[in-house]
C-alpha cells in the first residue's frame, strides 16, 4: 500500500469535513465554525498518531509528502504541481489570516455566558407554594398568559421568538432548567435580562423583568408549571 | 553516580547543599518573622494602617504574585509527588532484587533533592511578597492560623532533616537492617511532605470557604478554619495531581535524556526510565476525574455562587480549554503506549495495528464529546442558525451526563492500552487462559455498555439521581473493571511465556517528544486549574469575609489570564530544566571521562540531533 495511509487520510479528512458541513445540516442546524474546526483537529491528529505508530507507516505517511516538496527528480506535472503548491499555498495563508483580521460587518463571535452566578441574596431560596396539582395548573395558566408569546409551549418557539437573539430559552432542553435550582429560575424570573451581571451580557437579553408586573408568588406558581410542564425537575442537592 | 567525581559535580552539589541551605534558612526567618510582623503591626494598627503596597513598574502587586505562588506550587507539587513513587521504586527493587529499580529510585530522588531547595526559595519569596503587599490580609490570615504555622515550620524542619539522610545516606544504608532503615526514612518523607501539603491547603481553602468562629482558643479557631469544606477535597486532588505532576515531569526528564543519549546503555536506562514515568502519569491521571468532581461538587455545596461562577458562569471556558488539555494528555498518554507496543515489542506491529485503531477511533469519538462546549462559540448568523447558542442536536453533548460518560470510557481505553502494552510479547499458557481472556473481555464490553445506558439515561432522571448515582455508579465499575482484571491479568502472566523479549532503547525520537508534551500538558492544566481556583473568589481575600479593596479587585480577561498560565508554564519549564541540568552535570562530567578512555561508539549522535537510527543498531 504505497501512500496508502496518506491517501486514505485525507479521504477520510475531506470526508468527515464534507459530512459535517454539508450532510449533517440535513438533518438538523449546521454546525458553526468553531465546532468543525474541533473535529477536524481530533480527525487530522488521530491520522497522524495513527500513521507515525511505527517506522514503516511513517515514512509512508511522511515519505511522499516530504518527497514531493523536495522536489526530487520531478517532471512533467508533477514538477508543475509542486510549484503551484510552493506559490498557492503561502498566498492560501496570506488570505486566511487577511480574512480574520481584515474588519468587517459581522459581529465578533460572542462569549455570552447562559448560566452566571447569581447574586447573594438569591441563593438557596427555597419554594414557598406546596407542590399541589392546583397551584401547578395556577401556574401554567400563568405561564400561558406571560410567558408563552416568547416561550412558547415551553419549547422556547413561541411567536415572538422569533424576533429575539439571544432566543427566548428552551426550558425542555436539558440545558436549561434542568441545570438550575429553583432559586436560580426565580432571580432570572424576577429581575430578568437587565439583572443579569456583566458577563451574562443583560443589554442582549429579551427576557423582561417580571418583578413589576408579578407577585413573588406568583413566580413560584409559575416555577412550578414551568418545570411541570417541560417535563423537567429542578436541580437540587440533598 | 557519586556526584564528587569531576569538577562540575563538586560545583554542582557544593550549589545544591549551600542553596538548599540558604532556602531553608531564609525561609525559617520569613517565617519566624512573620508572627513578629504580625504584632507589631497589631500594636501600631492606629499609624501605620495600609491595606496593600504596590510596586507598579514592574507589572503590579498581583502579577508578581502570580508568577511567584504558581512557580512555588508547581515546584512543590513535584517535589511532593516524586517521594511519593520514588519510595515505591524503592520497594519494589528491594523485594524484588532489581537493582533498577534502586537506581532509578535514586534517580528520581535526587531530581527531588535538587529541587527542593527551589521550592523552599520560592516559598520564601513568596511570604515576603505577600507579607510586603498584602499586609492587612496577612496579619489577618496569621490572626488565625498562627498554631499552624507553627507546626509548619517544624514540619519543614524535619521534612529538611528526613530529605538530607534519605538522599545523602542512600548508599550507605544498602545493606540489610540499613535498606529497612532506609524505607523507613522514605515512608516518614512522605508522611511529612503530606503535612506539608495539606497545612497550607488549609490556608488558601480556607480563603475560598472560610469557617470563622468568634470565640475560642487561639487553637481552636485555627483547627475550626482548617477544617473547612473544600480542605479535604483539595488536599485529595493535589496530592493525587501532585503524583501525575511528577511523574510527567520525570518522564520528560528521561525523554530529553533519551533524545540525547549517546550510548547504548543511556538510552535503554532512559527509554526504561520514560516508561516509568509516563506510566505513573497516566495511573494517577485515571482516579484524578473524580477527585476533581468531588472538589467542584463540594464548591457547589458549601456556596452555590461560587459553583456556578466556575462550572457555568464566566470561568467555565477555562474548563473547555481544561478539556482540551486533558484531551491532549489522553492521546499522548496512549500515544506513548502504543509506540511502545509497536516499538519495543517485536513483530507486535502487525498484530495489534487493529486494537490500537479501534482504541484510537473510541478515544478521538470521546474526545469529540468531550470538547464539544455546553454553549457554542458563535457568530451572530450560526447562532441565528442553530436557534441559540446550544446546537439542538450537538448540545446534548454539552452537560455533565454525556462528560462523566466519555470521561469514564477514555479511563477504560487508556487502562485497555496498558493492559494490551502489558500482554504483548507474551503467551499464556495456563489452561484457563481462554476461559480467563473471555471473561476479562465480557466484563470490559459490559462495564462499557453499561456507562453509556447510565450516561443516556441520566438525561432523564433528576440531577440529584444522576449526581448521587449515576455518576458515582459509572466510576464504581470502571474501579471495578480495573480491579478485576489487573489481578487476573497478573496472573495470567505468571505462567505465561515470553514469545518477544522487550527491548529498550528503539523507541522512535517522537516518544521522547510526547513524553515531554505531556509534561508541557500537565504543567498547563495546572496553572489553567490555578487560575480558576483562585479566581472563583472574584472580588474577595477571604470569600464573604474580607473583600478585596485594591485596584486589582477584578477578574483579569480570559486572554490575559491565558498569557500568564503560558508564561508561568514556560517559565516553570526553564526552571525546571535549569535544575535537572545543574543536577546531572555529575553525571556528564562521569560520562564523558569514561566514553574518553574507552571508544565513542561509531556514529553516537543523540536522537535529538537526528542520529537515533545509527543507535537503533538497524
Ligand atoms: C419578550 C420575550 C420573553 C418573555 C415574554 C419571557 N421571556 Fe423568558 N427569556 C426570554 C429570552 C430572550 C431569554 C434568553 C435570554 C436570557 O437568558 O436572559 C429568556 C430566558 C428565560 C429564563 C432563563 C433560562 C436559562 O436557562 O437561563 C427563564 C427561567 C425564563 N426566561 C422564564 C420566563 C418566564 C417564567 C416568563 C413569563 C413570566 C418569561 N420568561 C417571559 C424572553 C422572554
Amino acid at each position: 500500500m504505497k501512500g496508502g495511509v496518506l491517501l486514505k487520510g485525507a479521504i477520510l479528512t475531506v470526508g468527515i469535513y464534507l459530512f459535517l458541513k454539508l450532510a449533517l445540516p440535513l438533518f438538523t442546524a449546521p454546525l458553526p465554525a468553531s465546532l468543525i474546526f474541533i473535529y477536524l483537529a481530533l480527525t487530522v491528529t488521530g491520522i497522524v498518531i495513527f500513521a507515525t505508530l511505527s517506522g514503516q507507516s511513517t515514512e509512508a505517511f511522511f515519505g511522499p509528502i516530504s518527497r514531493f516538496l523536495s522536489g526530487e527528480g520531478q517532471t512533467g506535472a508533477m514538477k508543475t504541481a509542486r510549484l503551484l503548491v510552493l506559490v498557492l499555498f503561502p498566498l492560501l495563508v496570506g488570505w486566511q489570516t487577511y480574512s480574520s483580521t481584515a474588519p468587517s460587518d459581522q459581529p465578533p463571535a460572542e462569549n455570552r455566558t447562559i448560566h452566571p452566578a447569581p447574586p447573594g441574596e438569591f441563593v438557596g431560596l427555597s419554594n414557598p407554594i406546596p407542590n399541589t396539582p392546583e397551584n401547578v395548573m395556577a401556574g401554567k395558566g400563568l405561564f400561558a398568559a406571560f410567558c408563552s408569546p416568547c416561550h412558547g409551549n415551553f419549547d422556547g418557539k413561541g411567536p415572538a421568538a422569533r424576533g429575539f437573539s439571544p432566543p427566548p430559552a428552551n426550558f425542555v432542553d436539558p440545558g436549561t432548567i434542568a441545570q438550575l435550582q429553583e432559586s436560580y429560575v426565580f432571580w432570572r424570573i424576577k429581575n430578568g435580562g437587565v439583572g443579569l451581571p456583566i458577563e451574562g451580557m443583560p443589554w442582549k437579553s429579551a427576557m423582561p423583568r417580571w418583578e413589576v408586573e408579578l407577585k413573588d408568588e406568583q413566580i413560584w406558581k409559575i416555577i412550578m408549571g414551568e418545570y411541570d410542564g417541560a417535563h423537567q425537575k429542578p436541580r437540587t442537592w440533598e | 553516580m557519586k556526584n564528587h567525581g569531576g569538577h562540575p559535580g563538586l560545583i554542582a552539589s557544593l550549589f545544591r547543599e549551600q542553596g538548599s541551605l540558604i532556602a531553608g534558612l531564609s525561609l525559617l526567618i520569613a517565617l519566624l518573622g512573620f508572627p513578629l510582623a504580625g504584632l507589631a503591626q497589631d500594636a501600631a494598627s492606629a499609624s501605620a494602617a495600609v491595606a496593600y503596597r504596590d510596586i507598579p513598574q514592574v507589572g503590579g502587586s498581583r502579577n508578581i504574585i502570580w508568577v511567584v505562588a504558581q512557580q512555588h506550587l508547581l515546584l512543590a507539587g513535584f517535589v511532593l509527588g516524586v517521594p511519593i513513587f520514588a519510595w515505591v521504586c524503592e520497594i519494589v527493587g528491594w523485594k524484588s532484587g532489581e537493582k533498577r529499580y534502586d537506581k532509578l529510585a535514586k534517580e528520581f530522588t535526587k531530581l527531588l533533592t535538587s529541587a527542593y531547595a527551589t521550592t523552599a526559595l520560592f516559598g520564601g519569596i513568596l511570604l515576603f511578597l505577600l507579607i510586603g503587599f498584602y499586609p492587612k490580609l496577612m496579619t489577618y490570615l496569621t490572626d488565625i492560623f498562627f498554631p499552624s504555622f507553627v507546626v509548619y515550620c517544624a514540619l519543614f524542619l524535619l521534612e529538611t532533616v528526613t530529605l538530607y539522610l534519605y538522599w545523602y545516606g542512600w548508599e550507605a544504608m544498602q545493606g540489610g537492617g540499613m535498606k529497612v532503615l532506609h524505607l523507613f526514612l522514605g515512608f516518614l518523607l512522605n508522611v511529612f511532605a503530606f503535612f506539608i501539603m495539606i497545612v497550607p491547603n488549609s490556608w488558601a481553602t480556607f480563603q475560598a470557604s472560610p469557617v470563622v468562629i468568634a470565640e475560642g482558643s487561639a487553637l481552636a479557631r485555627a483547627w475550626a478554619a482548617t477544617w473547612n469544606p473544600t480542605w479535604w477535597p483539595v488536599n485529595i486532588h493535589r496530592l493525587i495531581a501532585n503524583v501525575v505532576l511528577g511523574g510527567f515531569i520525570c518522564g520528560a526528564y528521561a525523554g530529553i535524556r533519551y533524545l540525547s543519549a549517546t550510548t547504548a546503555e543511556e538510552r535503554d536506562h532512559y527509554d526504561w526510565m520514560g516508561y516509568v514515568g509516563n506510566f505513573i502519569g497516566v495511573f494517577g491521571m485515571l482516579p484524578l476525574p473524580f477527585a476533581g468532581y468531588w472538589l467542584m461538587r463540594e464548591i457547589y455545596q458549601y456556596n452555590q455562587q461560587m459553583g456556578i461562577t466556575l462550572m457555568g458562569g464566566f470561568l467555565s471556558w477555562l474548563f473547555i480549554l481544561q478539556a482540551v488539555l486533558i484531551g491532549a494528555l489522553f492521546l499522548g498518554a496512549n500515544y506513548y503506549f502504543w509506540l511502545g507496543i509497536t516499538h519495543r515489542i517485536e513483530g507486535a506491529e502487525a498484530k495489534y495495528r487493529k486494537p490500537i485503531m479501534a482504541m484510537l477511533v473510541i478515544l478521538l469519538l470521546c474526545l469529540g464529546v468531550w470538547m464539544t462546549p455546553h454553549s457554542l462559540v458563535a457568530s451572530l448568523e450560526e447562532a441565528r442558525k442553530m436557534g441559540g447558542t446550544h446546537h439542538p442536536l450537538l448540545g446534548v453533548f454539552g452537560v455533565m451526563s454525556a462528560k462523566m460518560t466519555v470521561v469514564n470510557l477514555m479511563i477504560l481505553v487508556t487502562f485497555m492500552s496498558f493492559v494490551i502494552y502489558w500482554r504483548a510479547g507474551k503467551e499464556e499458557t495456563a489452561t484457563w487462559a481462554k476461559v480467563a481472556k473471555a471473561v476479562m473481555g465480557g466484563v470490559l464490553g459490559l462495564a462499557a455498555i453499561v456507562v453509556i445506558i447510565l450516561g443516556v439515561w441520566g438525561y432523564f432522571v433528576p440531577a440529584i439521581v444522576r449526581i448521587n448515582y449515576f455518576s458515582v455508579a459509572q466510576v464504581l465499575i470502571v474501579l471495578f473493571v480495573m480491579l478485576t482484571i489487573t489481578p487476573l491479568t497478573a496472573l495470567l502472566l505468571r505462567s505465561a511465556k515470553t514469545t518477544t523479549e522487550m527491548v529498550w532503547g528503539r523507541m522512535p525520537p517522537r516518544a521522547g517528544y510526547a513524553l515531554v508534551m505531556n509534561a508541557v500538558m500537565v504543567i498547563l492544566l495546572m496553572t489553567l486549574m490555578g487560575y480558576a481556583r483562585s479566581s472563583s473568589r472574584v472580588h474577595w481575600h477571604v470569600y464573604g469575609v474580607m473583600r478585596d479593596s485594591s485596584q486589582y479587585a477584578y477578574s483579569p480577561a480570559l486572554g490575559y489570564a491565558a498569557v500568564f498560565m503560558s508564561l508561568n508554564t514556560f517559565v516553570f519549564c526553564l526552571l525546571v530544566s535549569f535544575i535537572f541540568w545543574v543536577a546531572t552535570m555529575g553525571d556528564k562530567g562521569k560520562s564523558a571521562e569514561v566514553s574518553g578512555k574507552g571508544k565513542m561508539p561509531a556514529g553516537a549522535v543523540p536522537a535529538m540531533a537526528g542520529g537515533s537510527q545509527k543507535l537503533d543498531g538497524k
